[in-house]
């Protein structure tokens, strides 16, 4: 084991799967020259050179695109988003041509591929940098997505997803990319996470704080401060939302009969809103109170720092969600 | 060299009348046997869809059906001097690029009748006909969508030295989307094998293309460096040598194409669509049908050189409605997909682990 950053890991991600598969390559803006925007290609360009890291103009819907078009005949294409609030030029790419391209075509054409890059609120950025953006493709049937939330994870979760036979929406968080966590060292072997298995990072046994991405950290500075309270929570981070590991979501619950969804983005049709109903329609005798959840407040993100951190999902709220379905007060 | 292309591309788009009906490169070069054999091949097209018409009246197609009818000297002189390996993609009006670029016309009749036999195994329908085996990448449904995929298959080639082309096809319309201007500029940026084909029948489904666009077509890839050209799309021996000397340069490594082909469609823009009446006059579109029709064209000038007879004109349309009948009963002998299909083809991998499918089918 070595101690290394989400960023790091990423990048070991990344060079370790080039030199492994030839067709698989990186693209997007700055990610060469530049290192990327957050340093996580930083040396592949002199590693790979100019033909597999690869500049873009700033045209999202065009690299993206053409990332597409390289999957349709073989390629495993790595696109990066310098944020996933970018991406939302490329939405046409990603849902009417990624996602649906093996179906419409009646199986003869898979889109092997992954588009990478942050997503979610760093600080102080405003509304249209700190978009949390999983749920808009979570929506998709054709894609898959993918949250980690420490650096191990977001190793072993990236390898797989580059290896996998279907486009992989993998987020990031820029607040994580400094984050320092322990990981397998290379030498030992290769180290690939499978897609669709939750992680339970907490282990109580009172009420489940079930959530996935950044907000896994206060999820766990949560659990920390109801452990001096004498309430033991499982923090269960679900690592991937498609697939989704409902098994442990359900094994949980049944546990605790409470639960608490935790996310970045927002409450109406968000991700929260997809566990609930399943939490109720597979375990509804194993509650013994309301599902809630904690997300961001349902307005843009605004700048000011007292407002962005009343936007933001808190260490309190959390708390506080989960005294409410314990009832306590 | 940009320029160089635009200049003489300015002219032809001015048109003398010898450019435009491409008299002066004459026949040369082609046999009789090819000069038929391109009749043959765009009868089919013509004869294809006029099935496609009738089939539709009677319910045996559904959705939206876009015709071809008018436009078949764009689809066999761009694709005819393909290689088989080189790739293909189109936007929704897709079927006579798909039999021009190898596919069967059973499997695409059957596509539009929606049904397992399909090329896209009932699916897609009549705007996502795919032959991945024929290099043939679909038919697309959002305007311009196909445009940076073509370039990431142009990509790719690149990427693996090889020397295939990739042909895409787009509407006039399609030009003044925003992927066209950035997969343009990205193709010209890396040299990408591409040879984008404009398709120019002048409507975006009912609003002409001089009401939206500042600029006619063949000006429209200038700001992103890709050489231009234009052509009369309804002359498919023109476009049949154009298109030759456009694939030698991308296979040579000189990089994109783009070309104005100047065409017409004689059906509405979908089978729901009226042919004319709100946006064009109903003797606008008889007298393109008069005097622009590809197969027309070709079958007089080959009559004027005493390389045809009207005997052997009608046994080539005869091979033709044959081909195009046994098309149909292949369709209608083709059974509907199994309910189980429905899931199938959604996702290449289903993973080991956790759950993809949340409508309750898992349970």
């Amino acid at each position: 084991m070595a101690t290394i950053t989400y960023r790091e890991a990423l990048n070991q991600a990344l060079s370790e799967e080039m030199r492994r598969d030839e067709s698989v390559f990186l693209m997007g803006e700055e990610v060469a020259e530049y290192d990327g925007a957050y340093k996580v290609s930083k040396g592949l360009l002199d590693e790979f050179g100019d033909r597999r890291v690869v500049d873009t103009p700033i045209s999202e819907l065009g690299f993206a695109g053409l990332g597409v078009g390289a999957a349709m005949v073989g390629l495993r294409p790595v696109i990066e988003f310098m944020t996933f609030n970018f991406a939302f030029l490329a939405l046409d790419q990603i849902l009417n041509s990624a996602a649906k391209m093996y179906y419409m075509s009646g199986g003869q054409i898979p889109v092997p591929m992954v588009f990478r890059g942050p997503t979610g609120a760093a600080l102080q950025l405003s509304s249209q940098h700190s978009h949390a953006c999983d749920t808009y493709y979570a929506h998709a049937p054709g894609l898959k997505l993918v949250r980690p939330a420490t650096p191990a994870d977001a190793k072993g979760l990236l390898k797989a997803s580059i290896r996998d036979a279907d486009p992989v929406i993998f987020m990031e968080g820029e607040m994580l990319y400094n984050l320092k966590g322990e990981v397998p060292d290379p030498d030992d072997g290769d180290f690939v996470i499978p897609l669709g298995v939750a992680d339970l990072k907490h282990e109580g046994g009172d009420v489940s704080i079930i959530t996935h991405g950044s907000t896994v950290h206060l999820a766990l500075q949560a659990a920390k401060k109801l452990e001096k309270d004498g309430i033991h929570a499982d923090v269960l981070d679900l690592r991937s939302l498609r697939p989704l590991d409902v098994d442990a979501i359900l094994e949980s619950v049944k546990k605790t009969n409470r639960a608490v969804y935790l996310e970045e983005g927002w409450p109406y049709v968000g991700i929260g809103a997809q566990i609930v109903a399943t939490i109720q329609e597979e375990a509804f005798d194993h509650l013994d109170a309301p599902v809630l959840r904690v997300c961001q407040a349902d307005v843009p993100m605004p700048y000011a720092k007292n407002l962005e951190q009343l936007a933001k999902p808190s260490v309190d709220r959390v708390i506080e969600a989960c005294n409410r379905v314990l009832y306590r007060s | 060299m940009a320029e160089t292309k635009t200049e003489k591309s300015k002219k032809a788009a001015t048109g003398s009348k010898s450019e435009k009906s491409g008299v002066e490169d004459g026949l040369e070069g082609f046999s009789k046997e090819e000069l038929h054999s391109f009749l043959k091949e765009m009868l089919l097209y013509r004869r294809f869809e006029e099935k496609a018409e009738e089939a539709y009246a009677i319910g045996k197609i559904g959705g939206f059906c876009h015709l071809h009818i008018g436009q078949e000297a764009v689809a066999l002189g761009f694709i005819g001097p393909l290689r088989d390996d080189d790739y293909v993609f189109t936007s929704y009006r897709d079927h006579t690029q798909g039999l021009a670029k190898g596919l069967k016309p059973g499997p695409v009749m059957a596509e539009l009748y929606g049904r397992d036999g399909g090329c896209s195994r009932g699916k897609g329908g009549s705007m996502h006909i795919f032959g991945a085996e024929e290099g043939f990448l679909g038919g697309h449904g959002i305007v311009g969508g196909q445009i940076p995929l073509a370039a990431g298959v142009g990509w790719a080639i690149r990427y693996r030295e090889e020397d295939r082309v990739c042909l895409c096809y787009l509407g006039d319309a399609a030009v003044n989307q925003g992927a066209f201007h950035e997969a343009l500029n990205m193709s010209a940026v890396w040299k990408l094998p591409v040879i984008y084909v404009v398709e120019n029948n002048e409507y975006g489904m009912g609003t002409h293309f001089e009401r939206v666009s500042a600029l006619p077509v063949v000006e429209r890839a200038k700001g992103t460096g890709v050489p231009a050209h234009s052509i009369d799309g309804q002359d498919v021996i023109a476009t049949w040598r154009l298109m030759e000397e456009l694939t030698e340069k991308a296979r040579n490594g000189e990089g994109p194409q783009y070309v104005d082909a100047r065409t017409y469609r004689f059906k509405g823009h979908s089978m729901s669509d009226p042919v004319h009446g709100v946006y064009r006059t109903k003797d606008e579109v008889e007298e393109k049908k008069k005097s622009e029709d590809p197969i027309v064209v070709l079958r007089d000038r080959l009559f004027d050189a005493d390389l045809l007879s009207e005997d052997e004109l009608d046994a080539l349309d005869e091979q033709v409605v044959e081909i195009v009948d046994e098309a149909v009963e292949f369709a209608d002998n083709s059974p509907f997909p199994e309910d189980e299909e429905l899931y199938t083809h959604t996702y290449a991998e289903i993973n080991e682990h956790g759950r993809l499918f949340f409508d309750g089918r898992d349970r």
